[in-house]
């Protein structure tokens, strides 16, 4: 059986064993939704979904673009100085213990309850993974390759341009495959704390007024954004790869 | 290119306090093929690294370099064992890759020639990953000749191949390299004796310099006196942990 016919079936069991449990408790619908009531919310506010998922995925792709280049550029440049990675690399890691959710609030109050707050929540979020794994692949680059350019006659930097860079893209593409994962998570974080618009703010506002299936199917909605979001990532870093 | 230096090395190294060699006295003469024979570990490889400028943590104390001179720097291109093809370029990106390390811009006629001298014209679009072991060799042979360098080190850039294939790269290097200082460190007395105008064995009491035999190189590897240097090139490298008679 393929992939994708397992995966089928997973995901229909899957509601299967929601529904009957539904049945079977008989909880109210207000705690705990039916999938078919959830697939006919979804459905009915299909233009309100589509409205609040085109801000999510506009905060999550810029964040996304912007924590990448970003961390690119970071690790670049700590790879390059010896003397820049020594000051700001415990720095790097000790950004890690923050827990992202305690910047929430002061980066609305900073950016605003638009999509600024959310782009730099998603950013920061993603910033240390791709910075961290493109880093480690630029320090160990393959010594015979930089011994032969430097026979060649090649200066620091066009090793790193030539030759660091391109064999170290495979660390860079597991981290953006990573980013792809996490990026969604800092945007809705961002949009819990403060904001008028975007699947966060559409499930909060649904919590509240006990539209659990709109919570669920705004939850569905995401999930498959973010799974989306990582199979494009996943094809398009392949791609990049596929010489390596 | 310019013209093709002697080169010498006389001097001990150390690498973190380990000896690996002491007292050596290395003479490669201009614009010929000296070949370099020994036993693993014995600095054969440092020797290498320190003409090309890449024996980081070794100590070395002597004297070194070319005997013109003048720097080696910029006079010396490198090929070894492992191709050192980068895997995300083609086989004419990888042939002008010195150029592009240098900010020069690769001259397209020169790499067409380059690539016709070592057969692979039809193949510069692809990707190293798609060539067979002969083929990816004679890629870097091109990057090599690329280079134009007079003074060339090579560091056993055959040992990987298949016997057929390797015949035909010694004989197509050595043609290619004609003229050139070359160094070529080695495990096979058969390489050695094929392709050394000079011929020494790097032991641990020195470095013991051999007849060649006579004629040009390549030498035909059924040559009888040829057959013989390599008979005798392995029982020295057999028996060296005593260093028996003749050589001491």
């Amino acid at each position: 059986m393929s992939g994708a016919r397992m995966a089928l079936v997973s995901a229909l069991l899957g509601l299967a064993l929601w529904q009957g449990a539904v049945w079977v408790t008989g909880l109210p619908r207000f705690i705990l939704p039916g999938p078919l009531l959830v697939a006919e919310t979804m459905w009915t506010s299909r233009a309100l979904l589509a409205e609040h998922a085109v801000v999510t995925l506009a905060e999550v792709l810029i964040g996304l673009v912007l924590g990448t280049v970003l961390g690119a550029l970071s690790a670049i440049g700590l790879a390059a100085s010896g003397l820049a990675r020594q000051m700001l690399r415990p720095l790097l890691v000790f950004s890690q213990a923050i827990p992202v959710f305690a910047l929430a609030p002061i980066l609305t109050l900073w950016f605003g309850y638009g999509l600024g707050s959310k782009i730099v929540m998603a950013l920061i979020i993603i910033y240390f993974p791709v910075t961290s794994s493109f880093l480690d692949a630029l320090l160990r680059p393959n010594r015979d390759w930089v011994g032969l350019a430097r026979v060649m006659g090649a200066s620091p930097a066009r090793i790193m341009w030539h030759i660091r860079i391109p064999a170290a893209l495979p660390g860079l593409a597991s981290g953006v495959r990573l980013a792809a994962v996490y990026a969604p998570i800092g945007a809705i974080i961002g949009e819990w704390v403060g904001a008028s618009r975007g699947l966060g703010y559409l499930m909060l506002l649904a919590n509240g007024r006990a539209k659990t299936d709109l919570m669920f199917a705004a939850l569905i909605v995401l999930a498959v954004l973010t799974v989306i979001l990582h199979a494009v990532v996943g094809r398009a870093a392949r791609r990049v790869l596929e010489r390596y | 290119m310019t013209p093709a230096p002697s080169l010498h090395l006389h001097g001990s190294a150390a690498f973190a306090g380990t000896p690996l060699f002491h007292a050596l006295a290395l003479e490669v003469p201009a614009g010929r093929w000296t070949c370099l024979l020994g036993p693993s570990g014995i600095g054969k490889s440092t020797i290498l690294r320190l003409f090309a400028g890449l024996a980081e943590g070794v100590r070395f104390t002597g004297r070194m370099g070319a005997d013109d001179g003048a720097p080696l720097a910029g006079r010396v291109a490198l090929m070894a064992q492992d191709d050192l093809l980068l895997p995300w370029l083609s086989v004419a990106g990888n042939v002008t890759l010195g150029a592009r390390l240098r900010g020069e811009t690769p001259d397209p006629a020169r790499l067409a020639r380059v690539l016709a001298q070592v057969g692979l014209d039809t193949l510069a679009a692809r990707h190293p990953a798609a060539l067979s072991g002969g083929q990816r060799q004679r890629a870097a042979l091109a990057r090599t000749l690329m280079e134009d360098r007079a003074v060339v080190l090579l560091d056993e850039p055959f040992s990987a191949l298949d016997a057929r294939t390797r015949a035909r790269m010694q004989e197509l290097t050595a043609a290619s390299l004609a003229g050139r200082t070359v160094l070529l460190v080695t495990h096979d007395p058969g390489e050695a004796a094929r392709l050394g105008h000079r011929i020494l064995v790097m032991t641990e009491t020195g470095l013991h310099d051999l007849p060649p035999p006579p004629g040009p190189v390549p030498r035909p590897a059924g040559d009888p006196q040829t057959l013989t240097l390599q008979a005798r090139l392995l029982d020295i490298l057999r028996t060296d942990d005593t260093c028996a008679p003749p050589i001491c």
